[in-house]
């Protein structure tokens, strides 16, 4: 086997491992052993002679959540690497792009309207939308300057446009209901994922990821210079609205659910190619398997290692801020 | 085949750099373009290439408008190779020529056995097989060139468009690429190039177009072309062509730049 082959399966087989301890560790422990009972007993059928504790809690309240944590990771992940081909730039990511900030206040004002999880998606996906759409005008109209540094500066102001609209809402937010409700959403967390949360967003992440995986080939091409790309026969314009909204879609399904969480779409798709190369079509495979395995891990650590759950969006930072550092100070000549 | 620019005029809505453009490329010929900065080379090439709409004329491939074609069409029948540049990530070369396959694939679809072939005889055939493997934003500048022609030749179209081919190369590779060049034109291919250096032209081109503040100034062989006269008046520096005879009993012209040198 090639080592890219091998860096695929590596990630998919510790994905697998990971969803494992997942379910077994926890306040309530399940033993490997049972777990393959109750698996066993769930595929077939029949009764698994356990506790019928270990299955509430292994397949109502675990599971939901593991399901959750590898969906969104899946999906940050995935945006995050089709941003960055997107944009041309291994540093861009759904938080940069103002997406996650947009996303969020799709979804606060929906929390604030005490609306449905599908509304609260819808909003959050046309917010997210918005923001990117107003990021990218904004920094194409800017001319004269390093596309980088304008796109990233855009990013942030369009971002703490996007964050005073989250804190008016807060501020305007019922202190006793709403706004812990909000407050908490904001700092990431799948401790509230239900079934429900997991079925109305499977189905947007994989129409997010359908166009991703059959323009593949030509997402390769539009990390090109525009011209360059459109010389070679791309029709660059129309296959970077079909991304840009598939990663809009992903991003604000899964922000949308569990809050937001900052940095996967930046550093595991960075990570990813660091591993198999930039071609997207192993780069996105790999980045799900990552990103889904990455995610799962913070979330168990954030469930398991103090007495209180730990916000995810403060792990995902912890973890990924020096992990970002480290790849600005030795990537660079990667891709330069 | 035979691309054409017919009273073409070129630049963008608000601003026109180029008029009344006449020119055909044949299959198999080396048509170089001379022109100082500014003259509009680059913009007459992204119009060409129908990467920038004409603001009057033309451009057609053996007598039929090619504005109206998709961009994989167009693709087929005109490749371009822009200066070398530094890419943003770490594409393998053989995975940057493979990218000269896209206008022969569908949609949805990637590379097959038979686009990695062509991709691979490309790179026996600029000598590259032994780079297939190496990061193009590792490589050499010369190297880089060398594998944007491959990109342009794995697209299999029979007109080429070359932007400075031989800017930021050191002597060898300019000789190389040139080389190359020749070499393409005799397999059937129309290459069209613009270069900073009229020695090159005399090297290489079949015939020479000369653009001046928008107009094509001169067109025809090279030696009728490229004079002291037309050098000064395009560039406005005084120069001297003389003939040096090359073993074989062949002679070459050469530009000498006269006056304070």
């Amino acid at each position: 086997m090639s080592r890219v082959a091998w860096a695929v399966t590596g990630a998919l087989g510790a994905l697998f491992v990971l969803v494992f301890i997942a379910f077994s560790v926890g306040r309530y422990p399940v033993a490997a052993g049972d777990l393959l009972t109750l698996l066993w007993a769930k595929l077939t059928g029949g009764s698994h002679g356990l506790d019928s504790a270990a299955e509430t809690v292994v397949w109502k309240i675990r599971g939901p959540r593991v399901v959750a944590a590898v969906l969104i990771g899946a999906a940050l992940a995935a945006a995050g690497a089709a941003y960055q081909n997107m944009f041309r730039n291994p540093l861009v990511s759904p938080d940069i792009l103002g997406v996650s900030a947009g996303a969020a206040v799709g979804a606060v004002l929906g929390i604030f309207l005490s609306l449905n999880v599908i509304m609260i998606q819808s909003l959050a996906f046309a917010f997210g939308l918005g923001a990117v759409a107003l990021v990218y005008v904004v920094s194409n109209a800017v001319r004269g300057h390093d596309p980088l540094l304008v796109l990233v500066l855009a990013g942030v102001v369009v971002g703490s446009l996007l964050g005073a609209c989250v804190a008016l809402m807060k501020y305007l937010a019922d202190p006793y209901n709403q706004l812990p409700a909000i407050t908490f959403w904001l700092l990431g967390s799948l401790a509230s994922a239900s079934p429900d949360d997991v079925w109305s967003t499977l189905p947007l992440l994989l129409i997010g990821l359908l166009p991703m995986w059959l323009l593949r080939w030509r997402i390769n091409l539009l990390s090109l210079d525009d011209e360059e790309a459109r010389a070679l026969g791309v029709q660059t314009g129309r296959i970077r609205v079909i991304v840009i909204a598939a990663a809009t879609l992903m991003t604000s399904a899964a922000v949308a659910i569990s809050g937001v969480i900052g940095w996967i779409g930046l550093v595991i798709p960075h990570f990813a190619r660091m591993l198999v190369g930039p071609d997207f079509s192993r780069l996105l495979p790999t980045s799900i398997f990552l990103g889904a395995g990455f995610l799962l891990a913070v979330d168990t650590l954030a469930r398991t290692v103090a007495r209180i759950e730990i916000p995810l969006g403060v792990l995902t930072a912890f973890v990924g801020t020096p992990l970002f550092l480290w790849q600005l100070a030795t990537a660079r000549r990667g891709w330069q | 085949m035979k691309l054409e620019a017919k009273s073409l005029d070129i630049g963008y809505r608000d601003r026109r750099v180029g008029s009344d453009i006449s020119l055909a490329l044949e299959t198999g010929e080396v048509l170089c373009l001379l022109g100082p900065n500014g003259s509009g080379k680059t913009t007459l090439f992204r119009t060409l290439l129908g990467l920038l709409p004409a603001q009057g004329g033309h451009v057609a491939m053996d007598g039929a408008d090619l504005s109206s074609r998709a961009r994989d069409e167009v693709a087929r029948l005109v490749s371009y190779v822009p200066q070398a540049h530094a890419a943003f990530f770490p594409f393998t070369v053989q995975e940057v020529v493979l990218m000269g396959r896209t206008a022969h694939l569908g949609m949805f679809s990637s590379p097959s056995r038979h686009d990695r072939e062509v991709a691979g005889a490309v790179l026996e055939r600029m000598r590259l097989a032994p780079l297939a493997d190496s990061i193009y934003t590792r490589i050499s500048g010369g190297e880089r060139q060398l594998t944007l022609i491959a990109r342009a030749l794995a697209q299999e179209a029979r007109i080429v468009v070359m932007d400075e081919p031989t800017a930021n190369l050191d002597f060898g590779n300019q000789v190389r690429v040139l080389e190359h060049i020749q070499t393409l034109a005799r397999s059937g291919i129309g290459i069209l190039l613009s270069t900073h250096d009229p020695d090159q032209a005399f090297l290489c081109a079949n015939r020479v177009a000369m653009l001046h503040g928008g107009r094509l100034a001169r067109l025809g062989a090279p030696d009728e072309v490229i004079t002291a006269e037309s050098l000064k008046q395009i560039y406005g520096v005084d120069v001297t062509i003389t003939r040096v005879a090359m073993e074989g009993g062949r002679e070459r012209r050469v530009c000498i730049p006269r006056g304070a040198l």
